[in-house]
This record gives structure tokens, C-alpha cells and sequence, in this order.
């Protein structure tokens, strides 16, 4: 044992001298008395003022917010500073889902770039392939065929109302609304689902390529896409039933989150979160790409310019996509889904095998049996690719999310000198700070989710 | 040059904008609107190269190739300069933006060429200009590029003399116009110039929006933009070595053996590019 005369000393470490066992200080006496029991002491504290003076003087706390956090919205990191419950300060950290994707497409041939470009922005894969591939084709000079636009359209769109429930499951979730969250992802189910039966996969198509699809729609797609408008047309409303009147969902998010549009502007911020203060700027309609002038749909906006508008201006956009859904099947018409320059095009129907989907049976047997010219041609246009003549274009298209821009450099090869994306959740990730400092540490929640980054886009 | 003094100069610098915009445009531009994209003002300046020169059919050697075409020669890409008229609404921004660099005193060779391609139009600028041309180009109300849309680096590979771009996409909300403003970088600089490190001016005084754009172009292309508020990593770790997106940065990636074949990495495999 030691060689302190007192049990404690060995057992607990406390302090049993004369001076560390007097605790009682002037300041809060503890006066004594001895009863039947023993002695008792009457222990009082300071003045609950004292304390909080104490506290919010310079008591600040800095406390990091991810990456791992369920509220974070993705792999984010946020440093908030502190003021018992206020936020003074915030900064975003980013970056924990870098994979590099823009420097690989330079080793890659330039079809083989969709299969990179399809994996940044998870939740909108198509408006990412949608956008390279156009880029891709202003650089060539050509334009995919009629009925291969209007079917990108039709991706598109399922493609925005998959990506604006998750925005209302997972921005739900973050808020504690957990119904919310299962609705947005059985819905979201619906459309990944049909999204998997047009093109495949659920998720990373791949199926948009520079020159127009890989493949056409299966024979049933009409069916399969009414029935999923059929189920949306009956579905989305409940959203309004379940959550627009809700007296805790509109606490949360109304007046959180404000950013006016000259701070959008400044900040570089599109998408619904521009349009929730105002500005109806939707690329859909002021810069028309795949032939979208020829739709009759509404942009929604909203003056409030908080997260309850944008829950409003996202949940009006899934109802304008279905409308665009609509009146696309309507404007379908038989033709190549591929540009005709064998140059650009795969040289065969792709068709799915006992292995999954490879090139169709009759191509291979026309390239290994009947013509040496065939497979030369294929095997020149799989293994090197097509050239792009040099320069470089810009190709902005309206995602769920913004602005997504493809700035694509060619030096005249078979691999691009340089692909660059104007990510928006990445430029959005910037007004985290603008909306959130002076406001409660809840309400950062609401105001990223209401931006709805995406972080495998931002980081890339 | 501060905030007061271009409010009210504002009608002024606009009205011979307008008149150069107008009827009998060509024979009103002043001076400095035409010298800046004339081709031969400028003293013998070297064509910018954007690419790298290619040789034989497949860009490969010493794989014996006795077709012939190994002797095929390819000259590196250089952008041309675009000639008036440009075609469209770019004659009347050239004008308009020539008109607000005199009033803003902006010299004319800040613009050292002007390119046209795919209906794109390219302003080749002078590093030391940027931040007053782009201050000019969100300005001036006949201008109003009130968006950054990008801001990127492109590295047009080690053998290109002035290797390192900073592209900027600015849109005009107001006009529904987009434009690219790039900025070919001195770098590596001469022998004897001070600066050892690729800088170009900061636009986040400007745009605030390119703070994170530049940060990613430093972070991916060593590009130290001066006046950044706080110029650091964003995509990298803080304390990365080397600049990721360079084309002297290697891929990475290993050998990986698929049925019985060893595929390798992809910056070892064959290019034909």
C-alpha cells in the first residue's frame, strides 16, 4: 500500500490534507451541524445567474458535426461555433468522398467517361450522363436522334422525382419526421424501379451515351411508365396531406434557412433554392436543351425564400415532371435511338445474355464469321474509341440540384484533355454559412437539407 | 478602383457603347476596341498551344510499325483567333465590353485574343487584368454577368509552354449569355521572373461564388489565386503532397487479374490517344 496514513489516499486519490480536505471555500460555505445520524452539511451553490454568466461569457463551444452523422445529409463535416444553442459561426468541410472521378475520365476513352460521371451525383445519374454526353456531342458537332432525346427527357425527369423524394425522405429524417422518410423512399422505389426495367439499373445507368442510348426502351416501357404516373398522381398529394399543413413540419422549416436572391446570386446558388426567392431561373426554359421548349410545364417559385418554400417548389416539381413524362410518351415516335456515324456508335445492339447485357448474339456472329471488317471496326471502336476534334465546350443542364455544368476539353484525341463539373451541390454547399449562422443549431439541419447536397457529387 | 466613382459614371460609359453597337459600328470603334483583337497588334506574341503534338497513326513507337504512317506528323491544336464579324449577340458584347474597358481604363491588350468556337465564345485575358474585367463584366449595365457559373483549371500537359489555364463561365441572367473568360498562365515562368509558383488574380472579390471554385483549382492545379481569402485545400487532405489533376501527377491503381490476364493499371495500358 502507500504510505499516506488515510484509506483514501490509497483507494480514490482524493486529497486528505489539511488544505485539500477544507473544500469549503468564502464564496459557498457549507455550513455544518451534527444530528442523530451523524454530521450533516448543507451544501448551496451560486446564484443560477452567476452560473449562467459564467457560462455565456466566453464559454464558446466549438463542435464538429459529422462526417458521420445521420443529420449531416452525406459525408459532411460541420464545424459550428457555439453560443449555448446558437450557431455564430459555421464552416463546411468537405472532401470525404473525393474519388477522383474527373482525372480518371482523362484516362478513359470518351464512351467510357459515362460509367464515371454516372457515379458522382448518385441521386441524379442521368442528369450527370445526360450533360456529359451533350457536351460530348457539341464538341463531335452531332445531335442524337429525335426519339433519343425525347426518351432522355423521360429519364430526366423520373430521374428528378427520384432524386426530390430522397431530398424530402432523407431532409425528413434529418428533422425527426420519420414518416416522411419512409413515404419519400417507397415512393423513390417506384421510380428506381422503372428507372431498373427502362434502362437496366437502378442506379449508375450508363445507358445515355455520347450519340444518343445505348439501347432502345424495352417493348412495355409505355405500360410501365403509365402505371408509375398512375401511382405518383395518387401518391404526391399525400405529401401535402401528410406533411404541408403539419403544424411541427412547417415550425421547423418556415423562416429557416433564408437566402434572399442577391445572395444567391452572389454565392453562385441555382436550383430550387434560386427559385425559392424568387428568380424563376430553370435552364429547362431559359436555356432549352433536348428539345424541352416543345413541353408545357410550369416553374414553380416562391418569394419566402426559406426551406419551406423549397419543400413546396420541389414538391410543385415532381408534379410538373410527370407532366413532362406525359406529354414525352406522347410525342414518341419510332427511329434510331443512335446517331447514324458508325464512327460514334457502338457497332451493335446490345442485347441481354444468360451473363447479363453484352452485345447481341447476331453481332457476334456476324463479326467472328462473316465479316473481318466488322470486327476490326468494332474492336478499333471499343478498345481506342472515337477521336473528338480539339476545343472545349460549356453544357449547363437543369439538375434536381441546379445548374450542373460539363466543361469538357478535347485536344483532338480519344480521351478528354480535361472534364470539369460545375457541380451544384457543390457551389450550393457554400451558402451553408449564409443561411445558418445567428440561427439555432436545429435549424442547420433544416437549412442544408433544404439545400439537399449530394455529397459523391460535391466531393467527386 | 472603388465602388462610388462608377455609379455615376455609369451613363456616360454607356452611351458610346451604344453608339459603337449601333449603325456604321466598325468605323466608330475607338482604338482600344479593335487593337485588342486585331491580330499582329500585338508584338509577336506565341500562339496559345491547348494540346500537344501527335505523331504516327496510333501515337505509339518502337512497335516496329513499318506501314508508313508512323511518319504522319500532327501539329498541336491552337485555338484561332476570331475575326469580325463574330456572328450573333458576340459582336455587340465585344463592343460593349471594349467600350466599358475604356471607361474603366482597363488597357486593351487585357484582352489578348478572342476565339469563336461551336457557338461559344472565348476571351483570352492577361492575368493581371482579371479581377478589373470581371468587376467590368458584372458591372456595366449593358454587360450584367451577375453569375460565376465555373471556375477550372486545365492543364494542357507538360510540354505546353504555358501548360495551366483558369477557365471562367460567366452568365448574364439579365441577357441569357454565357461567356468564357480564360487565363493561359506564365508558368513555368522565364529565367530570372520571381515567381516560381503558377498565380492568377482572385475573382472571390467579384464572385464570391468562385471562393470554393478556386480553392478546388488550387487544391487540383497548384494555381495560387492572390487575394483568396483563405486559399486551402478542399478536395485533398490539408497535408497532400503534389497537385492531383496535373498530367505529370500519376493515375495510380494497381495490376488486376482478371481470368488468368493481368489487366494493367490505366495509365499503363495502351493509349491510342
Amino acid at each position: 500500500m502507500t504510505t499516506g496514513n488515510n484509506l483514501s489516499d490509497a483507494t480514490t486519490g482524493t486529497d486528505t490534507s489539511p488544505e485539500g480536505s477544507d473544500s469549503r471555500s468564502e464564496a459557498f460555505p457549507a455550513p455544518e451541524r451534527e444530528t442523530t445520524e451523524g454530521k450533516v452539511y448543507t451544501v448551496t451553490g451560486g446564484d443560477w445567474d452567476d452560473v449562467l454568466e459564467d457560462a455565456s461569457n466566453d464559454e464558446r463551444i466549438i463542435i464538429n458535426l459529422g462526417p458521420q452523422h445521420p443529420s449531416t445529409h452525406g459525408v459532411l463535416r460541420l464545424v459550428l461555433e457555439l453560443e449555448g444553442e446558437t450557431v455564430t459561426q459555421a464552416r463546411s468541410v468537405i472532401g470525404y468522398l473525393h474519388t477522383g472521378i474527373e482525372k480518371n475520365t482523362e484516362y478513359r476513352t470518351w464512351t467510357q467517361g459515362v460509367t464515371f460521371v454516372t457515379r458522382m451525383d448518385y441521386l441524379a445519374p442521368l442528369s450527370n450522363e445526360a450533360a456529359y454526353c451533350l457536351a460530348v456531342e457539341k464538341l463531335l458537332g452531332v445531335e442524337a436522334p429525335r426519339r433519343a432525346q425525347v426518351l432522355r427527357v423521360i429519364l430526366l425527369e423520373i430521374n428528378r422525382i427520384s432524386s426530390h423524394l430522397v431530398a424530402l425522405a432523407t431532409g425528413g429524417m434529418e428533422l425527426g419526421a420519420l414518416t416522411a422518410m419512409t413515404s419519400g423512399f417507397r415512393e423513390r422505389e417506384e421510380a428506381l424501379h422503372l428507372l431498373e426495367h427502362l434502362t437496366g439499373l437502378r442506379m449508375n445507368h450508363a445507358f445515355i451515351r455520347p450519340g444518343g442510348l445505348a439501347q432502345d426502351f424495352p417493348a412495355d416501357y409505355e405500360v410501365k411508365i403509365k402505371e408509375f404516373l398512375q401511382v405518383m398522381n395518387k401518391r404526391l398529394p399525400d405529401y401535402d396531406k401528410l406533411l404541408t399543413g403539419q403544424p411541427i413540419w412547417r415550425n421547423r422549416l418556415k423562416d429557416v434557412g433564408y437566402l434572399p436572391v442577391d445572395a444567391c446570386l452572389a454565392l453562385g446558388i441555382t436550383g430550387p433554392v434560386l427559385r425559392s426567392a424568387g428568380l424563376a431561373w430553370d435552364l429547362r426554359k431559359v436555356e432549352p436543351y433536348l428539345g424541352y421548349e416543345e413541353y408545357d410545364f410550369e416553374v414553380p417559385t416562391d418569394t419566402a425564400a426559406d426551406s419551406f418554400a423549397r419543400y413546396l417548389l420541389r414538391l410543385e416539381e415532381m408534379h410538373q415532371s410527370l407532366r413532362i413524362i406525359n406529354q414525352a410518351l406522347k410525342k414518341l415516335e419510332p427511329g434510331p435511338v443512335m446517331v447514324e456515324d458508325q464512327k460514334i456508335a457502338w457497332p451493335a445492339k446490345l442485347s441481354i445474355g444468360s451473363d447479363g447485357m453484352g452485345n447481341s448474339l447476331e453481332h457476334v456472329r456476324k463479326i467472328m464469321g462473316q465479316s473481318m471488317e466488322s470486327l476490326i471496326h468494332h474492336f478499333k471502336l471499343v478498345t481506342e474509341g472515337f477521336q473528338v476534334p480539339a476545343g472545349q465546350v460549356y453544357v449547363p443542364v437543369e439538375s434536381p440540384r441546379g445548374e450542373l455544368g460539363y466543361h469538357v476539353v478535347s485536344d483532338g484525341g480519344t480521351r478528354p484533355m480535361r472534364v470539369h463539373v460545375r457541380e451544384p451541390s457543390f457551389v450550393n454547399l457554400q451558402a451553408m454559412p449564409a443561411m445558418s449562422e445567428g440561427g439555432m443549431i436545429a435549424d442547420v439541419i433544416a437549412a442544408v437539407a433544404s439545400l439537399d447536397p449530394v455529397m459523391g457529387g460535391c466531393d467527386r | 478602383m472603388a465602388d462610388e466613382p462608377t455609379t455615376p459614371e455609369e451613363p456616360k460609359a454607356d452611351v458610346p457603347g451604344r453608339e459603337i453597337g449601333g449603325e456604321d459600328s466598325s468605323a466608330q470603334q475607338p482604338d482600344a476596341g479593335l487593337q485588342a483583337t486585331a491580330p499582329g497588334t500585338a508584338e509577336a506574341k506565341a500562339p496559345l498551344v491547348t494540346g500537344r503534338e501527335r505523331q504516327g497513326m496510333f501515337n505509339i513507337s518502337g512497335s516496329g510499325d513499318t506501314s508508313g504512317f508512323g511518319g504522319l506528323k500532327l501539329p498541336a491544336y491552337s485555338p484561332a483567333p476570331a475575326e469580325r464579324p463574330y456572328g450573333g449577340w458576340f459582336d455587340e458584347l465585344a463592343d460593349d465590353l471594349a467600350a466599358a474597358m475604356a471607361t474603366r481604363e482597363i488597357p486593351a491588350e487585357a484582352v489578348q485574343q478572342v476565339t469563336v468556337d461551336r457557338g461559344e465564345i472565348t476571351f483570352y485575358v492577361a492575368g493581371e487584368h482579371l479581377l478589373e474585367l470581371c468587376r467590368a463584366l458584372r458591372d456595366e449595365p449593358a454587360l450584367r454577368f451577375e453569375l460565376c457559373s465555373s471556375v477550372s483549371g486545365v492543364d494542357y500537359g507538360v510540354d505546353v509552354p504555358q501548360r495551366l489555364h483558369s477557365v471562367y463561365h460567366l452568365t448574364s441572367m439579365t441577357y441569357r449569355r454565357r461567356i468564357r473568360l480564360e487565363v493561359a498562365i506564365d508558368w513555368p515562368a522565364a529565367e530570372g521572373a520571381p515567381s516560381t509558383v503558377p498565380t492568377v488574380q482572385s475573382v472571390v472579390e467579384v464572385y464570391p461564388t468562385a471562393d470554393w471554385h478556386e480553392r478546388e483549382a488550387y487544391d487540383m492545379f497548384g494555381i495560387v489565386y492572390e487575394g483568396h481569402p483563405a486559399l486551402t485545400r478542399i478536395l485533398m487532405p490539408d497535408d497532400w503532397d503534389g497537385y492531383p489533376q496535373r498530367k505529370d501527377y500519376p493515375l495510380g491503381g494497381i495490376p488486376v487479374e482478371y481470368k488468368g490476364a493481368e489487366i494493367p493499371p490505366p495509365d499503363q495500358r495502351r493509349s491510342y490517344s
